[in-house]
C-alpha cells in the first residue's frame, strides 16, 4: 500500500510539473546581464554571432531601457516561433530580429508595428534608399535595417590562374570561363545555381530588371514572375546547366559547404556576409587564394547591383512599451562602438552609413583575401548602389514555388519558360486565396 | 513516426454486482477511481483534448493576410480534399505504406523467428543489436543517414569503388524513395521484432513438442504453428505501421534540407501540413488538413482492421 501511495503521489507531481511547464511559458531567462534593474525591459530575438558584447555595450550606456536578449534560433527556426506567438497572443518579444525578405509577410499580417509613428523617420538618413526602403511600406518604416548582403563575386584566384581565366565582368565572359574550364578537363566548376537558391536567384532575377511585386494599398498587387528579364536570366543559367558548366546541388548542406572551400567552384556569387562563413568550413584546399570582384553584369555600361539576405529590427505588437522598445531597435546598432563589435566580431555588413563610410571601414584589409580591401573594391559600391527589392508578404511560399521551377529546369522535366508560367501561376492563385486583387 | 498508444480504461470499474447494499461502498470506490485516473485524465486534456478542439475550431475559420478572419464551415476541409498538393502527398504515404510494411514485417519477422529458434549468447546479443536503432531517436537517426548517403562524406562511394562501380546517387528523385524506406525499416524492424518475439515467448512449448511428435520440421513449425499462434501480435505491429507510415514526416523533413529537391514541401501530408503552418502562417488551412489527414487514417484503419477482425482480436 506505501508503495502504492508513494507511485501515486509521484505521478500527481508529473502532472503538477507537467502542467506547470504549460503555464508558464514566457520565461523572462536573459543570455545577457541586467545591469540597471530598476529599469524599462525590452525582451529581444536576434540570432548574430557574438552578439552578447553588442547587448552588454547599450545596457551599460542607457540608464532608463535595458535590453533583454535571447537567441530563439536563425532565420526560418526564429520566425516559426515568432509567428506562434503571435498567433497565440503572447510570447513575442518586444524586438525581432528580421531578415528583410520577411519584413513585407509581418507587415502584411500586422505582426510588427510602424516605426514611422514612433518618431524612426529622424534616422532615415543614416542609411541608403535601398536599405531604408527595403524595411518600408507605403513611405512608412517597419523596421531598422542593421546589416545587409551586397553581392560580389568571390573567386579562386589560385584556380582562376592555373586555368589561364580572366576575371569576368559580364556573364557572356563568366559563360566563356566555365567553358574554358570545362575544356581544359578540369574537376572544377564554375560554380553552383542550386535549387533551393531562393534569394540568391531572386537577386539574378532582379539584376536583369525584374520586379515582380507592388503593392498598392491593402489589397491590390501586382505579381508579374514570369517576365522578360526572369526568363533571360533563367535560359542563360539553364544553358550553363544542361552544358554540366555549374553545379546544381543544394545550397546550405554540409557538402555543399566543403565544396564551396575544396576546389570544387572556381567562384560563388555571394552576399558580404559569406566570407565570415567560409573560413569556418572544413576542408578546405590549403593553397586556396581567395578574392572578390563586382558582379558580373548584363550590360556593364550601366551596372545594377543587388543584394541577398541582410536583416533589421522590427517591434513586435505584443510589445508592451513600444516606444522603449523603439529605442532599443533604433539605438542598438546605432554607435559606432557598436558596429566595431559587430563587424571585428560577427563580420557583419554595416547598413548604417556614419560607419560604412567611415575610412575605417572602407579601408580595412581582410586576411582571409590576402589582405584585398573588399568593401573598397567590391561592396561599398554594391551596398550604396543597391536600390531596393520589394518582396511578397507571403515570401516563404513565393520561394518555395521558385524552388519547384527551378529543380525542374535544373532536372531538365521543364523548359524556364514553362517553369516560370507554373511559378506565376502558382503564386498568382495563392494570392487569390488571400484575398489579394492581383494584377499580372 | 509517431505511433498512437492503446489507452486502458479506467482502473477502478464500478462492481455490478449487490446494487442496492453496495451503493455506498461503489460510490466510495468510484470516488478512489476518479482520483487514481485524475493525473492521467488531466493530461489528456490539456495536453491532447483542449488542443484539437482548438484546432477544430481553427480549421473552421479561415485568416486571409487581407481579408482577415471569418467562419467558413467545412470549405477548408472542401479544399483540402481537392487539393493536388496534398492529395499528392496522400497518395506518396499510401504508396509507402504498399511498399514499407511488407518489407518491415518481413524483416521484424525472420529475425523474430530466428531468435526464437536460437538460444545462443550470440542470439541475445543480436536480439538487442536490432532493437538498438529504436532507441535511437529519429531525428538523429535521420541525420547519420543523410551523411551516409551524402554523396562527399558517405562511405558509399568507397565501398561501390572497390568492385568497380559508382554509386547511385540516394538523394537523386528515383531513388529518395528507397532511401527513405531503408531508413525507416532500419529504426523500427527491431521495435516490430521485439514485439513478434514477446509473442513468440508467449506460446506453450507443449504445443511444439507435440507438432515434434508429429514429424514437423522447424520450417514447418515455424509457418504452420508459430505464425499463426502470433498473428493477433502481427496485426497489431501492422496498424501501427500503418498509422505511423501515414504520419511520416520526420526522417523526410530531416532528409529535405539535402535532397535537390526530390522532397518537397508536399511531399507527404504532414510535411504540407507543418509548411503550411510555419511556413505560410495558415493556420486554419494547416489544421483542416491535419484534421483530414487524421480523417484518412482513421478510415485506414478502420477499413484494415474490419478486414482482419478474425485473425486479430481486436474488434469482436
Amino acid at each position: 500500500m506505501k508503495r502504492l501511495l508513494a507511485a501515486g503521489g509521484a505521478l500527481a507531481l508529473l502532472a503538477v510539473t507537467l502542467t506547470g511547464c504549460s503555464g508558464g511559458g514566457s520565461g523572462s531567462s536573459c543570455q545577457n546581464k541586467i545591469m540597471h534593474s530598476d529599469a524599462t525591459q525590452v525582451s529581444m530575438w536576434a540570432w548574430y554571432p557574438n552578439f552578447k558584447p553588442v547587448v552588454n555595450l547599450f545596457n551599460k550606456t542607457h540608464k532608463k531601457v535595458q535590453i533583454c536578449w535571447t537567441n530563439a534560433g536563425a532565420g526560418n527556426d526564429e520566425y516559426t516561433k515568432f509567428s506562434t506567438a503571435i498567433q497565440a497572443g503572447s510570447g513575442a518579444p518586444d524586438v525581432v530580429m528580421l531578415e528583410s525578405e520577411v519584413v513585407p509577410s509581418y507587415i502584411a499580417d500586422g505582426s510588427i508595428v510602424n516605426l514611422s509613428t514612433l518618431g524612426a523617420d529622424k534616422l532615415k538618413d543614416n542609411y541608403s534608399e535601398g536599405a531604408w526602403s527595403d524595411e518600408s511600406k507605403g513611405g512608412d518604416v517597419y523596421a531598422i535595417p542593421v546589416d545587409g548582403g551586397p553581392v560580389g563575386m568571390l573567386y579562386r584566384k589560385d584556380l582562376f590562374d592555373k586555368y589561364g581565366l580572366t576575371v569576368p565582368t559580364t556573364w557572356d565572359e563568366f559563360a566563356a570561363d566555365a567553358q574554358k574550364l570545362k575544356d581544359a578537363g578540369a574537376k572544377t566548376l564554375m560554380t553552383d545555381f542550386p535549387g533551393n537558391g531562393r534569394a540568391y536567384q531572386t537577386a539574378l532575377f532582379a539584376q536583369a530588371g525584374s520586379e515582380p511585386f507592388e503593392l498598392t494599398g491593402k489589397t491590390d498587387m501586382k505579381v508579374d514572375l514570369d517576365d522578360q528579364a526572369s526568363n533571360k536570366v533563367l535560359s542563360y543559367w539553364n544553358d550553363l546547366v544542361q552544358k554540366k558548366l555549374v553545379g546544381t546541388e543544394d545550397a546550405s548542406t554540409t557538402d555543399y559547404n566543403t565544396h564551396l572551400v575544396n576546389g570544387t567552384y572556381a567562384s560563388v556569387i555571394a552576399a558580404a556576409w559569406l566570407p565570415g562563413y567560409l573560413q569556418g568550413f572544413t576542408g578546405a584546399d590549403k593553397s586556396a587564394q581567395w578574392r572578390v570582384a563586382p558582379v558580373p553584369q548584363w550590360d556593364p555600361a550601366n551596372p545594377v547591383q543587388i543584394n541577398i539576405g541582410g536583416s533589421a529590427f522590427a517591434v513586435s505588437n505584443q510589445a508592451k512599451d513600444k516606444k522603449a522598445a523603439a529605442t532599443v531597435a533604433e539605438g542598438i546598432f546605432g554607435t559606432e562602438a557598436a558596429w566595431k563589435l559587430g563587424i571585428e566580431k560577427a563580420a557583419l555588413f554595416p547598413l548604417w552609413k556614419p560607419i560604412l563610410e567611415s575610412d575605417y571601414f572602407k579601408e580595412k584589409a581582410y586576411d582571409f583575401f590576402g589582405g584585398q580591401q573588399i568593401n573598397k573594391d567590391v561592396f561599398l559600391t554594391a551596398a550604396t548602389e543597391y536600390k531596393g527589392f520589394q518582396f511578397s508578404p507571403f515570401q516563404n511560399l513565393v520561394y518555395d514555388k521558385l524552388t519547384d521551377a527551378v529543380n525542374a529546369t535544373n532536372k531538365g522535366k521543364q523548359q524556364p519558360a514553362q517553369a516560370l508560367a507554373g511559378y506565376q501561376k502558382a503564386v498568382v492563385s495563392y494570392a487569390k486565396q488571400q484575398g489579394y486583387k492581383v494584377t499580372e | 513516426m509517431a505511433q498512437t498508444a492503446v489507452t486502458a480504461p479506467p482502473l477502478a470499474a464500478m462492481s455490478r454486482s449487490g446494487r442496492r447494499r453496495g451503493d455506498v461502498v461503489s460510490r466510495r470506490r468510484a470516488r478512489w477511481g476518479w482520483a487514481f485516473t485524475a493525473p492521467f485524465a488531466v493530461i489528456l486534456l490539456v495536453f491532447l483534448i483542449v488542443p484539437l478542439v482548438f484546432a477544430f475550431v481553427l480549421s473552421l475559420q479561415n485568416t486571409t493576410l487581407a481579408g482577415g478572419t471569418s467562419w467558413v464551415g467545412f470549405a477548408n476541409y472542401i479544399k483540402a480534399f481537392t487539393d493536388p498538393l496534398f492529395l499528392s502527398g496522400v497518395w506518396t504515404v499510401v504508396l509507402f505504406s504498399i511498399v514499407l510494411i511488407p518489407i518491415q514485417m518481413v524483416v521484424s519477422l525472420i529475425a523474430a523467428l530466428l531468435l526464437d529458434a536460437l538460444t545462443s549468447r550470440f542470439a541475445r546479443f543480436s536480439r538487442l543489436m536490432i532493437f538498438v536503432p529504436y532507441a535511437v531517436p529519429a531525428v538523429i537517426g535521420a541525420l547519420m543517414w543523410g551523411f551516409l548517403y551524402s554523396p562527399s562524406f558517405g562511405p558509399a562511394q568507397e565501398v561501390f569503388g572497390w568492385i568497380g562501380l559508382t554509386a547511385p546517387d540516394f538523394f537523386a528523385d528515383q531513388n529518395v524513395f528507397g532511401s527513405l524506406v531503408n531508413i525507416v525499416t532500419w529504426q523500427w524492424a527491431g521495435y516490430y521484432m521485439i514485439i513478434l518475439y514477446a509473442a513468440l515467448q508467449g506460446v506453450d512449448p507443449t504445443i511444439y513438442e507435440a507438432a515434434r511428435v508429429d514429424g514437423a520440421s522447424a520450417f514447418q513449425t515455424a509457418v504452420r504453428i508459430k505464425i499463426p499462434m502470433i498473428a493477433s501480435s502481427l496485426v497489431l505491429i501492422l496498424v501501427f505501421a500503418l498509422i505511423g507510415t501515414l504520419q511520416f514526416f520526420n526522417e523526410p523533413q530531416m532528409l529535405r534540407g539535402m535532397a535537390s529537391g526530390s522532397i518537397t514541401s508536399h511531399y507527404t501530408p504532414n510535411i504540407y501540413a507543418y509548411t503550411v503552418a510555419f511556413s505560410y502562417h495558415q493556420f486554419n488551412y494547416a489544421s483542416a488538413i491535419a484534421f483530414a489527414l487524421g480523417i484518412v487514417i482513421f478510415v485506414g484503419s478502420y477499413v484494415f482492421m474490419f478486414a482482419t477482425r478474425k485473425r486479430s482480436g481486436l474488434m469482436k
